[in-house]
């Protein structure tokens, strides 16, 4: 069953075209990458799913058309955005963001639950859990978007560049983590990364962009070490 | 001695103006990140409409409790029609705004109403109670206490409800909070509202006492503006304190410090601040803000 479907998504921020007919889909379960250079559309088409950037094409996800509505709108039908540079509330306290995540839920004990699920996915969060989000490391910060971001319970993980800024042991753990996030819940995901060994630790399939427009899309074990990916990602 | 303890107590019955006005400058600000200089020209224009209705002849309690629901009404389409355009861009132009709404409100008061003082009925009895030898008008007992109890409820209701938690995550990020399903337009029209509602009975509440003109909260407005950067931004009771403390520092000053005098004592919280921001930049009260990039 097809969760998420894209095609011919275009995009643009004012006169710019940035996205020029990107098609893709993400099984129910399943992981899929986004890869490309810098500038690629990358991050648009995630935007272009959340509603966050203004868009043409079509847009389905779990068999309605969601093109053109609010990011809240998107969110409440179960897909949460972890946004590139994390996307935490600096001034709320870790606790704090984590009951944000879960503002539409309104089943109380369960949220309790998932808050413990999440300190136990990211350790590190623990003795942190009253400090607010503004005075964690990057590392932390980055957990803590997507421990936010599951406890949403959504259908679909939308990951911008996890790894961005972190240091390659940091981003690791964090990949990690968001792997056993995605064997033990089975939120389907669509992963962004810049860390070609990262993103494919993740995902199952992956399409490749380049100026806006998918070159490229196959399995991990196609994609591994073609040309194109290193191409992609070195610019050469 | 007993002068002193009068000045004290009237210090702290004017504090408590400034402090109402104060918590709603406090409200708007955590609920949306700016600051609205026009909520005491909405304030004295939520105690024209209660004038109205008691006019009209209902209770004074009734007229109130309409004047607090239409100002509730005002505040949202303010923030819907008018702040929204301004909120996602350049903070400076919000505050602007807010500046320019300040005129437009305090004009359309008074092209309705005149620049005539009006009698404002009081909610409370005008009888006085005598504590620790000063004379205390139930007035402003009951003014200080009510305040007291907006601001409890204030606290609460940031720190406490699911509200107030939604409040905060937009004032703090609105993007990101839409990526968790928060309604942001909603909630900042909710915020608007609600400080408006606080101003409607900040200014019920005064409108006895000053009488009902047009500029009648302008220089309790320099006040509170005053209080909330020394209390701290981000707390209601730092600043009730701060409010009270103003209020009373100004009577004190203004009778004990002849060089100061009634013409001078505007300066004296000013003063305060200077020092006190010196010294603790976040407030007496208020977190630190921490940016990390």
């Amino acid at each position: 069953m097809t969760l998420l479907e894209l095609k011919a998504v275009t995009a643009s921020y004012g006169p710019v075209q940035v996205l020029d007919g990107v098609s893709l889909s993400v099984p129910e379960g399943g992981s899929v990458g986004i890869l490309g250079a810098n500038g690629a559309g990358k991050t648009t088409t995630l935007r272009a799913i959340s509603g966050t950037v203004r868009t043409g094409g079509t847009i389905r996800f779990d068999g309605r058309d969601i093109r053109g509505l609010r990011s809240d709108q998107v969110a409440a039908l179960g897909i949460a955005h972890v946004p590139e540079g994390r996307g935490t509330l600096g001034q709320l306290s870790v606790r704090e963001n984590l009951l944000v995540g879960a503002y539409l839920r309104r089943d109380r004990k369960a949220i309790e639950t998932d808050i413990e699920y999440c300190l136990d996915l990211f350790p590190q969060l623990q003795d942190r859990v009253g400090s607010r989000a503004a005075a964690l490391s990057g590392g932390e910060q980055q957990m803590l978007a997507v421990g936010r971001a599951f406890m949403a319970r959504p259908k679909l993980l939308l990951l911008d560049e996890a790894s961005l800024g972190l240091a390659p042991g940091t981003a690791k753990t964090v990949y990690q983590a968001i792997r056993r996030l995605r064997l033990e819940s089975g939120i389907a995901m669509l992963v962004v990364e810049q860390n070609a060994n990262l993103a494919f630790s993740l995902v199952d399939t992956a399409t490749v962009l380049e100026t806006g427009r998918n070159v490229l899309t196959g399995t991990s074990a196609q994609l591994k070490g073609m040309d194109e990916i290193r191409r992609a990602y070195l610019g050469g | 001695m007993e002068t002193f303890i009068q000045l004290v107590v009237d210090g702290l019955a004017t504090g408590s103006i400034y402090a109402a006005l104060a918590l709603a400058i406090v409200l708007v600000n955590q609920a949306t990140g700016l600051i609205n200089f026009a909520q005491g020209g909405m304030a004295v224009l939520s105690a024209y409409i209660a004038y109205v209705f008691v006019q009209l002849g209902l209770p004074i309690i009734v007229a109130i409790l309409i004047a607090v629901v239409l100002s509730f009404v005002f505040g949202a389409l303010v923030e819907r029609f008018l702040v929204r355009r301004f909120e996602r861009g350049d903070p400076d132009t919000a505050v602007v705004v807010t500046i320019g709404l300040l005129t437009l409100v305090t004009g359309i008061s008074a092209v309705l109403w005149g620049y005539n003082n009006l009698a404002f009925p009081s909610l409370f009895p005008l009888t006085s109670v005598e504590i620790l030898g000063a004379v205390v008008s139930v007035r402003s007992l009951a003014t200080a206490v009510t305040i007291v109890v907006i601001m409890v409820v204030l606290q609460l209701l940031f720190l406490r409800t699911k509200l107030g938690l939604a409040l905060r995550a937009v004032a703090d990020n609105p993007s990101s909070a839409a990526f968790s399903g928060l309604p942001v337009g909603r909630l900042l029209m909710v915020g608007w509202g609600l400080a408006a509602t606080l101003g409607a009975i900040a200014g019920v509440l005064v409108a006895p006492q000053l009488t009902l003109t047009p500029g009648m909260l302008d220089t309790a407005l320099v006040y509170a503006l005053a209080a909330v950067i020394l209390g701290g931004l981000n707390s209601p009771i730092g600043c009730v304190v701060a409010a009270s403390a103003i209020g009373v520092l100004e009577n004190l000053v203004a009778v004990y410090v002849p060089l100061i005098g009634h013409d001078l004592k505007i300066a004296v919280p000013f003063v305060l601040i200077f020092v006190i921001l010196i010294l603790r930049p976040q407030g007496l009260f208020g977190r630190k803000v921490v940016v990390r990039v």
